[in-house]
């Protein structure tokens, strides 16, 4: 019998197939589904503090608009009590995804503020949250501040919210920074437990009949599973006790085998929950289990890292510039 | 203690005390019914555990005769209500009070509509009521609003005569005051459990059944109608005794009459209501002097307390003025001056055997809420001094015409103990909420008294407010708007320049600005007007900058949170640390709810207040350029400049009786006058990029932005301002220009031109052929072209389509300026209307936001082409308006008919052809027709002229009615769905060429955003707090049942084609048209900014199908015609960007989804529904011939032949 068990962020999961954040993981039905198909962990959406905010100051300026003109009219709506407002209603997902699901249930947030992140994480695990992780991106806009600075200010949120909570929390990497490695350690460093490989992000479009500029994000393709499969293998040895999660691009079984060859405690998935809806994760599994057994793997322990930057037949093939070696496989 | 305004005093009472509330909404009662509705939507219980059952009516008839049934089932049930709705309610208050049925209804007493309607309060209403057979006990005061709230429902259940309990509308029932709130253990102790199963015991029951309710006959209804006169002979005795037992439990003592002043007075006023609280303060200062004066108040009106009131007139009094907030025509006198000289007749040598009969005047005073104040009382006193005083006069006006009026002494005032504050601010700036919650801290917190009233003007956009606060060491009985302010804070830097705001500042007083500029510089950018007041009167002036730092925490034009800090520190009512925390504890107690964020905001405004804070040095003398506004252009019409100028400059109240029309009919076209300016954004137009399609204009609410085409010699001396480009069409001569321009003070900067504009640059996709910028950036070249462009000639209405966007928009509009809200959905449905058919309407406004916006004074938008013709334009009342329609079109058609026949008779003599001409009149929409058809008509009157004979002059008196016009009946939702739908189906039933546009908003909005039968399911209002659970009613689709009458569903912002067809085809229609117009509303809850575009979502989601059912009498006709496309998106996909959905969801998700569910049903089952329809064939029969054209068949023996 395959032994499937992982730990990350110092917590045992059944599986090391982890629901990363997406509208699958919003819903509790959806989560209960997830449970039940033997998912390791799930991650809930992110909690936007911009969102948080502009949704309760679009309703109060909505609600009190016209209030005070006129004598006929003191304002325009029903006194309602909001008690489902956005921070409302991802607690209450919080708190019954964490009675109701076997599997641990994971808190994401994207503060916009040093206090929003730290009263949110705070809140979160109120609710009940196992672990909190920090979905740490903001786009530089500020000409005048250097990496060092963007860098600097990542590291002290997560001491904040170190201090703030006392779960387990990690880190999502963009997978854009100049020196990536440098800030895992930076992060690990201010107290992060583990690290997410790699974040993705909304991108604008553009619409060519409006010439709008319109929302947009992609679910992703198996090509992208490449990108944080490197950087698995890269940060495994450089951080031996720091949980690694991988995700992007992971459909099947044998991706979540790459994965944890690569070095990752678990893997995560999205896009193919949401195209293929969340019973597919037992598929997954199955698949994984199947691999396993065929390649006669007992355990996730036993395959864990074991081809990755320091325990692969050919450490340099991650960290070297690898067009040489593709243009030789075209001409093959 | 607690502040609150009078209708929450009485309705707090009476939800603990009811089963069953039966509302409707009518300003100023409105607020009782949203009160007590709120309350059991959660939870709240009445004395005895339960919650009330409280049940929105379709109208006040309605709401009356639910509370019958109610009463007769034998439980406790109230309503409330004012003005046109008591008077709705008179036939079930005969009934109720005839069964001596034990009810009460709340009164905020009203106006009744006359020669205008008037929201505002007096006792018309009441003493409309005064027959019916009611006790009627009428409260002076926010606390006797609650207490005799108390005493009427314990009072009618021990007499069993049905009570109405009024106070007066806005005086009471709006202003905010510190009371002692009964509790709930008093109020148990007066309504005895007895009196209860007494009346439960009586109520109908298959147990043990009765009838009630017969006809009878002359043998005995008689006596029966005498049967119940010792109930009312006890009433009196009861209502005194309640009062005692109150008194016991309170310690504040009432009696059926009450007097205040010398004993030994020698002149007596006697009055109801609010105006005790001015009497008593006039009557002590005089007493001060050594003037012998009193006033009486009378507290039960009805019985009439007789015995009460000559006991409570001192005997020494040689002359009494007994004063009516009423007005009856041709009566003897008004009601109470009746009531008390019949009472002295009576009773006086009775009661004071040795006295002489004094002598008794009358006078009305306070209509409509007009100001009574002490000055006013002195002026009646002074009166009664005469030896020969008037008999008959009025108070508060200057009637030089009947010179009945008073005329008071404008420097007596009362001094007073309390402090006084005056705040200007503008709608939706949260002034208004702040000074009421000002209110609270100073009362709920300190042992001050304090009392707030709130005085708005008629715009829904840009209105003015201006908040009179009091707070002081003794109870505030001040029932009148502060004179001399000790603070004065302007919360809008731009009304400095509009209104006289320091007027009201006392010497020295302290002045608060919200100013754009600091304080070194804020001197420079005031008024010199306002300098030379600041320097003469030495004020203290202050500044903070709360616009800017409102925007910073993200509030947005919310300043209140900024400005109220800095009052409460420079007032120094308290100190600063103290106000400030107060202030943050009514934030979080008021926003509680609403999430952190908006909390959190707040804080960091009040934070920011005092910081920003800072004195103004104000030099010695006055150095500003700037001027307040100009009165208005000498090109004004003399009525313009004489009576309507005056009340634009707020001196309306001291216009005499002589400046008013005698029947309350005004000019139309005056809104032009009124610039307003009120816009920090308007929109410039950039020819280069315009591609002519009018959308801009059509969607414009205002008509504050305009297109015209034109020959290019009309621009020899444009000025340069004026931008103007090739026009884009074959249709016109070549070489015609066109304009599109802004009306730069007219425009409410609500950005839907600029939301619907297509044409963007190529090389900045954000700059549009039209764009907001800063108006003080634009406005004065703006004004220049915006002059020179009305100077443009109108397009040949001939020459061009009309059926077209573009078309439609060269066309004048005859509807401009509304003070409607900015981004209103309703105003471009009637702005289009006139310009396809303003020259020829006929107008029938039921009563909401469109008579308000169309017909509050000063100033209408409804106005005239150059030829002077234009829409003319009615409101009858609420419910009625589809009637009166029909009543415009009978005579229209009456006059049509007198003048062909006369025409006919004189044909020969004004020329055969001529005659033949015009007796083949065209149709309304028939523009060359209509043409020709007017020009016809001035050749007749030019030879009718020449005739003179009295058959000619009677042709000519009736000669416009040779040419059709087109009657049109507009109204909202509330009356096409609810109070009117009776008439209006009626009406659509006559098969007369009437016109009906509804302007459905799905909402009472007028009143505030009350569920009518057109609120969807789903969308949460007020009187439908949890989601309204029931679907909207299909209007149209009842219409259509009848066969002939045209019915359109339209929505402009998503399809103007289709709208604008379905205004020609309902105006074409010979017969019966309804057309149903989605109109977009503040209460929606939506960025009113895409107020025009979001209407294409509903339509996209199926919410709205656009169908045009056009009734035809050829067989295998299709009437119905669906012209919107197959929903394409879910009607979530619409609904979450409306606040009045998206609110559900944030308060009771599982319901909110549940509902969703059901609308999405509703929606494709319609959609399935209407898909049907436009397969079916239908074919209206031909009409039927006039009832004297059927040849009636012989009638045999046998039957008939």
């Amino acid at each position: 019998m395959t032994q499937l068990r992982s730990r990350y962020l110092g917590m045992d999961l059944r599986t090391p197939l982890v629901a990363s954040p997406s509208p699958r993981t919003g819903h509790l039905d959806d989560l209960l589904i997830l449970d039940d198909c033997g998912i390791g962990a799930v991650v809930l959406p992110s909690l936007f503090e911009e969102e948080i905010e502009a949704e309760a100051m679009t309703l109060h300026l909505r609600l009190e608009h016209g209030a005070g003109t006129s004598a006929e009219a003191d304002d325009y709506f029903a006194e309602m009590e909001f008690d489902h407002l956005g921070l409302d209603r991802h607690l209450q997902l919080v708190a019954d995804a964490s009675s109701r699901l076997q599997a641990p249930v994971i808190a994401s947030i994207n503060g916009t503020t040093v206090s929003g992140w730290v009263s949110y994480a705070r809140d979160l695990v109120s609710a009940g949250a196992a672990a909190i992780e920090l979905n740490m991106y903001a786009v530089a806009l500020d000409p005048a501040a250097d990496a060092l600075q963007v860098e600097s200010q990542y590291a002290e949120l997560v001491r904040r919210v170190r201090a703030a909570v006392d779960v387990p929390i990690a880190v999502k990497l963009s997978p854009y920074f100049t020196s990536l490695a440098h800030f895992a350690r930076q992060a690990v460093d201010a107290g992060a437990d583990g690290l997410t490989l790699f974040n993705r992000f909304y991108q604008p479009d553009l619409d060519l009949v409006t010439r709008d500029v319109t929302p947009a994000l992609d679910l992703s393709h198996p090509g992208e599973l490449r990108l944080p499969l490197r950087w698995i293998a890269i940060l495994r040895p450089q951080l031996p006790a720091t949980s690694l999660a991988l995700t992007s691009g992971v459909q099947q079984g044998t991706d979540v085998a790459k994965g944890l060859l690569a070095g990752a405690d678990v893997v995560m998935t999205t896009a193919e929950l949401l195209r293929q809806g969340p019973a597919r994760a037992r598929g997954i599994i199955d698949e994984l289990s199947a691999w396993m057994a065929e390649h006669e793997y007992e355990s996730v322990d036993q395959l864990r890292g074991s081809v990755a930057a320091h325990t692969s037949a050919d450490p340099a093939a991650f960290e070297r510039a690898q067009y040489q070696r593709v243009l030789r496989s075209w001409v093959r | 203690m607690a502040c609150v305004d009078g209708n929450e005093a009485a309705a707090r009472i009476a939800h603990l005390a009811s089963d069953v509330c039966t509302i409707y909404p009518i300003t100023p009662a409105s607020t009782m019914g949203e009160l007590v509705d709120t309350w059991s939507a959660a939870g709240r219980t009445n004395l005895w555990g339960n919650v009330p059952t409280v049940v929105q009516m379709q109208s006040e008839t309605g709401a009356a005769g639910a509370l019958h049934g109610a009463l007769q089932k034998g439980t406790l049930a109230t309503t409330f209500t004012a003005s046109q709705g008591l008077l709705l309610m008179l036939p079930n208050m005969f009934k109720i009070a005839g069964e001596l049925t034990p009810a009460v209804i709340h009164v905020a007493a009203r106006a009744i509509a006359t020669h205008a309607l008037s929201i505002f309060g007096d006792h018309s209403d009441v003493m409309a009521a005064r027959s019916t057979g009611w006790a009627m006990l009428s409260a002076s005061s926010v606390q006797q609003a609650q207490d005799f709230a108390a005493v009427a429902h314990a009072a009618t259940l021990r007499s069993r005569v049905p009570f109405v309990h009024f106070f007066d509308g806005f005086r009471t029932s709006h202003e905010v005051s510190k009371i002692e709130l009964l509790d709930e253990d008093a109020l148990r102790a007066l309504i005895r459990p007895s009196d209860i199963l007494d009346h439960r015991a009586r109520g109908l029951t298959p147990a043990s059944p009765v009838l009630r309710g017969s006809s009878q006959n002359p043998d005995v209804f008689f006596q029966s109608r005498e049967a119940s006169n010792l109930a009312y002979a006890a009433v009196p005795s009861i209502v005194q005794q309640v009062f005692d037992e109150l008194a016991e439990r309170t310690g504040r003592g009432y009696h059926l009459v009450d007097y205040h002043g010398s004993p030994d007075a020698d002149r007596v006023i006697i009055v109801m209501g609010s105006a005790f609280g001015a009497a008593r303060e006039a009557i002590d200062l005089l007493r001060s002097r050594g003037e012998r004066v009193g006033a009486v108040v009378v507290r039960l009106y009805r019985p009439f307390p007789a015995e009460e009131l000559i006991a409570a007139i001192p005997a020494s009094v040689a002359s009494i003025a007994v004063l009516d907030r009423a007005k009856e025509p041709g009566a003897a006198a008004e009601p109470l001056h009746l009531d008390v000289s019949l009472a002295v007749a009576e009773r006086w040598a009775l009661q004071h055997p040795k006295r002489p009969l004094p002598r008794i005047i009358g006078g009305r005073y306070g209509l409509a809420s007009k100001e009574f104040t002490p000055a006013h009382v002195a002026a009646i006193f002074d009166e009664l001094r005469r030896p020969s005083p008037r008999p008959r006069f009025t108070v508060g006006i200057i009637d030089d015409v009947t010179h009945l009026s008073l005329r008071e002494d404008p420097e007596f005032t009362v001094p007073t103990t309390a402090s006084q504050s005056v705040f200007f601010g503008m709608g939706s700036d949260g002034t208004v909420g702040a000074n009421k919650q000002s209110i609270a801290i100073i009362g709920e917190s300190t042992d001050l008294w304090a009392q707030g009233t709130f005085v708005y003007d008629s715009k829904k956009s840009g209105s003015i407010t201006v908040s009179h606060l009091r707070f002081g060491p003794d109870p505030i009985e001040s029932t009148y708007l502060i004179t001399e302010a000790d603070f004065v804070a302007c919360h809008q830097f731009g009304l400095l320049e509009r209104i006289p705001v320091l007027d009201i500042a006392r010497s020295g007083a302290t002045v608060l600005l919200n100013s754009p500029y600091p304080a070194e510089e804020v001197w420079d950018h005031l008024p010199a007007e306002v300098q030379a007041q600041v320097i003469d009167k030495q004020l203290q002036v202050w500044t903070v900058d709360a616009t800017e730092i409102a925007r910073s925490v993200g509030l947005g034009g919310r300043i209140n949170t900024v400005m109220q800090p800095c009052f409460f520190a420079l007032s120094g009512v308290m100190p600063r640390q103290q106000a400030i925390d107060l202030i943050k504890v009514h934030v979080e107690k008021t926003y509680a709810r609403r999430g952190r964020a908006v909390i959190e905001r707040n804080f960091a405004a009040i934070d920011r207040s005092l910081v920003a804070m800072s004195q103004v040095t104000v030099p010695e003398r006055v150095t500003s350029s700037v001027h307040r506004m100009p009165d208005l252009p000498l090109a004004a019409p003399a009525f313009v400049r004489e009576v309507i100028g005056p009340m634009l400059q707020g001196a309306g109240d001291r216009l005499p009786v002589s400046a008013m029309p005698i029947d309350g009919t005004f000019p139309t076209g005056t809104a032009k006058w009124e610039k307003r300016s009120i816009a920090q954004e308007i929109p410039i137009w950039d020819p280069s990029l315009c591609i002519d399609c009018g959308k801009c204009t059509i969607a414009c609410p205002h008509a504050a932005i305009r297109m015209k085409a034109y020959p290019p010699q009309a621009l020899a001396d444009a000025p340069d301002a004026l931008k103007h480009k090739a026009y884009g069409g074959n249709d016109l001569p070549e070489g015609t220009r066109l304009t599109i321009q802004v009306a730069p003070d007219d425009c409410t900067g609500c950005g839907i031109c600029v939301d619907v504009c297509p044409a963007r640059s190529k090389t900045q996709a954000r700059h549009k052929a039209i764009d907001l910028m800063p108006a003080d950036e634009h406005r004065a070249s703006e004004r220049v072209a915006f002059d020179a462009f009305l100077g443009l000639p109108e397009v040949d209405r001939s020459a061009i389509r009309h059926d077209t966007v573009k078309g439609s928009q060269l066309l004048q509009p005859l509807f401009e300026f509304s003070g409607a809200c900015a981004g209103c959905g309703e105003t471009p449905y009637l702005k289009l209307l006139t310009q396809l058919f303003g020259d020829r309407m006929v107008v029938a406004n039921a009563t909401g936001c469109s008579s308000i916006y169309g017909g509050n004074l000063p100033t209408t938008p409804w106005t005239t082409n150059a030829a002077g013709r234009g829409p003319a334009w009615s409101n009858s009342l609420f419910e009625d308006n589809a009637e009166f329609g029909l009543g415009l079109r009978l005579g229209a058609d009456a006059q049509r008919d007198e003048a062909r026949r006369l025409l006919e008779e004189l044909a020969a003599e004004v020329g055969r052809d001529l005659a033949a001409e015009l007796l083949d009149a065209p149709k309304p929409a028939d523009e060359p027709g209509m043409a020709r058809q007017h020009a016809r008509i001035a050749e007749l009157r030019a030879r009718l002229d020449a005739l003179g004979s009295p058959q000619s002059r009677r042709l000519a008196s009736l000669a416009d009615a040779l040419a059709p016009v087109s009657v049109w009946i507009v109204g909202g939702d509330g009356w096409a769905y609810d109070i009117g739908f009776g008439g209006l189906d009626h009406v659509l039933s006559s098969g007369r060429d009437v016109n009906v546009l509804v302007l459905d908003t799905e909402v009472y909005s007028n009143t505030g955003g009350q569920a009518s039968k057109a609120t969807p399911r789903g969308a949460s209002a007020k009187f439908a707090i949890k989601g309204k659970g029931t679907g909207k009613k299909d209007l149209g689709l009842l219409a259509q049942a009848y066969g002939d009458v045209y019915v359109a569903q339209i929505a402009i912002g998503a399809n103007q084609t289709q709208a604008l067809r379905a205004m020609q085809e309902a105006a074409a229609h010979d017969g019966p048209s309804l057309v149903i117009a989605y109109s977009t509303c503040i209460a929606h809850g939506i960025e009113m900014s895409t107020s025009m575009t979001h209407q294409k979502s509903a339509v996209a989601s199926g919410y709205w199908p656009l169908y045009r059912y056009h009734p035809s009498p050829e067989a295998g006709s299709h009437p119905f015609s669906l012209d919107s496309k197959k929903p394409t998106i879910p009607l979530h996909e619409f609904q979450q960007h409306e606040t009045r959905f998206a609110a559900l969801e944030r308060s009771d998700p599982q319901r909110a989804r549940a509902l969703e569910a059901l609308a999405q049903a509703d929606v494709d089952e319609r959609w399935h529904h209407y898909e049907q329809l436009a397969g079916m064939e239908r074919s209206t029969p031909a009409q039927a011939p006039a009832v004297d054209a059927i040849e009636v068949p012989e009638v045999t023996e046998a039957g008939s032949s």
